[in-house]
């Protein structure tokens, strides 16, 4: 079982907690609550770390586990911020199948963190993404705006050291 | 509503409106298997294992048969050709992921999953094998693992901990082929606000999740020349040990059990009714003063440390109406360690002691703070019954040969007060017995309207003149319920029982598993509540203040109920936590 605990500090505002506080008073009482709050707090912070759950749980007496179960199990929701750079592999066919999964996997393993999480000092979040239409230039990643096509795993290193 | 009509394998019946395909097979005689169905608590549909073929007209078609409602006319096969081959299919592909290492699993003989696979023929376990998951084992709780490596997604864990005990920290995590049983942020059990109640290991059908087993520890303390050890045995306990011996709900094991735990190298048998009593004394003594001196009102019953744990989890604020009386199991290691110790000329470092108990929470209150009489833990090991269960069987001992054996004096001596304390109400009985004597002479005996398996009783009684309200709650969510209603000052009790399971002790997390298939249709809570109660009537004491061990304790050592001495061995503390 690996921990799916944020390991970034939260830096939520008490001005998105009023906010939060807000929307979960006026929607409490409906039924099927959860869902409409959860897509409203992931609005106001980006994501659902376990900071924002334990507000929704305190406030709407919902058990934190119900809430977390909710959250992993449908894919709009993020247990992590984006980093300051958000790096996207295309695992779409073409890219696939010139080795992006390998590219994919190095650089869980570099950054030490999983697809869909955001490294500790907050810098880079890592996704996986369908065909982006660069398939010429496969395989293909991107960081933020910048686009980087006929990687190797090799190349790695260096983009990265670009953003250091 | 009018009835219905329905043909079962060619066979014709009338049910009444609102039975489902399983009930009107019930009352047929056939019983369609379950794995996540549970009556009114777990009514999901989702392991597919019941489905039965209906005909409704249009042609006959699987469905679920634990959810699924008879209609007129309804022609039902239980058994068919399709139906077993999707029951198989199903049995395959739940095999498919799952940790299969029968011969060394704590469920290996009543797993339900097992029997389904030996009863439906299933000779090819790997036929679907392919990628699996693999899980660490969670052993961060005090009294219990969980392995979802054999766990089979069923769900009644969940909606045990969710909807009876009204917690819920654990749940379904993920979706699809990767969703797994977890707590939040996949924290362990032990750092979440779990209260070690052990409801769901009790509802589940497999080896997923079990007590922690220390049943090797006390085999090599029995072997220990320099330690004298003792067991306690739970009012409760009795009531529930003969189904590990394949005898039916409701048998009375005491004397057995005696001859069980003798033969097992113990060297003294003693019994948790002794310190029922002596709780008794204690809590009754406590309840007229705080009445009396204007003390915390309701007083609340802290015999059940998974009620406890629950309070200083979700109703902190709730603290000073807990009974600081310590439990009966705790009672009786502080007395055996002090007072037995002293007596017999026992060094209380070299006593052993250990408690057979109905419960897993037992195995969280025996290490608490503040639960240390003679400077030494008051209880070494709290076993559950299960526990106790598989030490007899490993041991070669014919359990249902046995002669009925009673217990050795002086901590084996008690009364029918104190063996009602494993059925929900029996606790408030018990108090009442003695408090109303104390207050006015009178011996009372039986107080129906505090026994029965409802989840909250009230009652008023006129004792000396003054009227005490009194209510009775089991299973957690139903305390939450009695709680609310106290703190919205819309209840004016003076006295409440809780007890965190449902039913009380009897039901406890540490009995022995029943299949759920009997458990939807049978009350077990009932069932096994009738043995205490017969106990009680057949005994000739039947008021803790009449326990003869229990006044010489008080005359030698203790000196009176609610003494200085008593308070600081009997009594105990408690604090706030957290909810996660
Ligand atoms: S859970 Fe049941 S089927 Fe699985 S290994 Fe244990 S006994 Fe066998
Ligand atoms: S022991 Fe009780 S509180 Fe803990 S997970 Fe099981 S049912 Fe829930
Ligand atoms: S742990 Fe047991 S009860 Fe819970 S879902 Fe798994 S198999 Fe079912
Ligand atoms: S779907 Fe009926 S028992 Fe699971």
């Amino acid at each position: 079982m690996n921990s799916a605990k944020s390991t970034v500090p939260f830096k939520g505002t008490p001005e998105q907690e009023a906010e939060l506080l807000r929307v979960i008073e006026e929607k409490k009482s409906d039924k099927g609550a959860l869902m409409p709050i959860l897509q409203k707090a992931q609005e106001i912070y980006g994501y659902l770390p376990i900071e924002v759950q334990k507000i929704i749980s305190d406030n709407t007496g919902i058990p934190l586990e119900k809430i977390y179960g909710v959250v992993t199990f449908y894919a709009q929701f993020s247990l992590y911020p984006k980093g300051e750079y958000t790096i996207s592999v295309c695992l779409g066919t073409a890219c696939y199948v010139k080795g992006s999964g390998d590219i994919y996997d190095k650089l869980q393993e570099k950054l030490g963190i999983g697809g869909g999480e955001c490294t500790p000092d907050g810098k880079f979040s890592l996704d996986a993404c369908r065909c982006i239409g660069a398939c010429g230039l496969a395989p293909v990643m991107t960081v933020n705006e910048d686009v980087y096509g006929r990687l190797t795993v090799d190349d790695i290193d260096t983009i990265l050291a670009k953003y250091a | 509503m009018a009835d219905l009509t329905v043909k079962i394998n060619g066979m014709e019946m009338t049910v009444p409106a609102g039975t489902t395909v399983l009930e009107a097979a019930h009352m047929a005689g056939i019983e369609i298997p379950t794995l996540c169905y549970m009556k009114e608590i777990n009514e999901i549909g989702a392991c597919r294992i019941c489905v039965t073929e209906v005909n409704e007209g249009r042609g006959f078609r699987l469905v679920a048969a634990c959810v699924y409602p008879c209609s007129n006319n309804m022609e039902i096969l239980t058994s068919s050709p399709k139906v077993i081959a999707a029951r198989k299919k199903t049995l395959e592909l739940i095999l498919s992921d799952h940790d299969r290492k029968c011969l060394s699993c704590v469920r290996s003989g009543n797993c339900e999953l097992q029997k389904l696979c030996k009863d439906y023929g299933i000779d090819d376990a790997s036929l679907y094998d392919g990628v699996k998951n693999e899980y660490e084992i969670d052993d961060s709780a005090a009294h219990m693992y969980r392995d979802n490596n054999k766990c089979i997604l069923c769900r009644r864990c969940v909606a045990v901990c969710a909807k009876t005990q009204g917690i819920g920290v654990i749940g379904a995590n993920e979706r699809g082929f990767k969703t797994y049983i977890g707590s939040a942020f996949d924290m362990g059990l032990g750092e979440t606000s779990c209260v070690s109640c052990g409801q769901c290991i009790a509802v589940c059908p497999v080896g997923a999740i079990s007590e922690k087993d220390y049943t090797k520890e006390v085999l090599a303390a029995i072997a220990d020349p320099e330690k004298t050890v003792l067991v306690q045995t739970a009012p409760a306990v009795r009531a529930g040990l003969a189904e590990c011996f394949g005898n039916p709900i409701g048998t009375n094991a005491e004397g057995r059990m005696a001859a069980a735990l003798r033969r097992l190298g113990f060297d003294k048998v003693f019994d948790t009714d002794f310190s029922a009593d002596l709780t008794i004394m204690e809590e009754a003594t406590e309840f007229l003063d705080r009445v009396q001196n204007g003390g915390v009102l309701p007083m609340i019953t802290s015999c059940s440390p998974g009620w406890i744990k629950f309070c200083e989890h979700y109703y902190p604020e709730m603290i000073p109406h807990l009974s600081t009386c310590k439990s009966p199991q705790q009672m009786f290691g502080a007395t055996a360690k002090t007072y037995y110790a002293e007596k017999m000329g026992i060094d209380p470092k070299n006593i052993v002691m250990v408690s057979i108990m109905p419960c897993t929470a037992k195995k969280f209150e025996i290490g608490r703070p503040d639960q240390s009489a003679a400077g030494v833990p008051d209880v070494d090991f709290a076993l559950t019954t299960r526990e106790l269960g598989r030490m007899i069987e490993r041991a070669g001992i014919n359990f249902n040969a046995l002669p009925e054996e009673k217990f050795d004096d002086p901590l084996g001596l008690s009364t029918g007060a104190g063996v009602i304390f494993g059925a929900t109400g029996g606790v408030m009985e018990a108090a009442l017995r003695t408090a109303v004597y104390t207050l006015t002479g009178n011996e009372v005996t039986d107080l129906p309207e505090v026994r029965g398996t409802e989840g909250i009783k009230e009652a008023t009684y006129n004792v000396g003149g003054m009227d005490v309200k009194v209510c009775v709650a089991s299973g957690l969510s139903n305390a939450r319920e009695v709680l609310e209603k106290v703190k919205r000052g819309e209840a004016d009790y003076q006295f409440i029982e809780i007890m965190a399971c449902p039913g009380g002790c009897v039901n406890g997390g540490g009995q022995p598993q029943v299949p759920m298939g009997v458990r939807n249709f049978v009350d077990i809570r009932a069932e096994r509540a009738k043995v205490l109660y017969n106990l009680d009537k057949s005994m000739p004491l039947r008021q803790s203040h009449h326990n003869p061990a229990v006044k010489a304790l008080y005359d030698e050592y203790l000196e009176k109920p609610g003494s200085h001495k008593a308070h600081e061995i009997l009594h105990t503390s408690y604090v706030k936590r957290s909810v996660n």
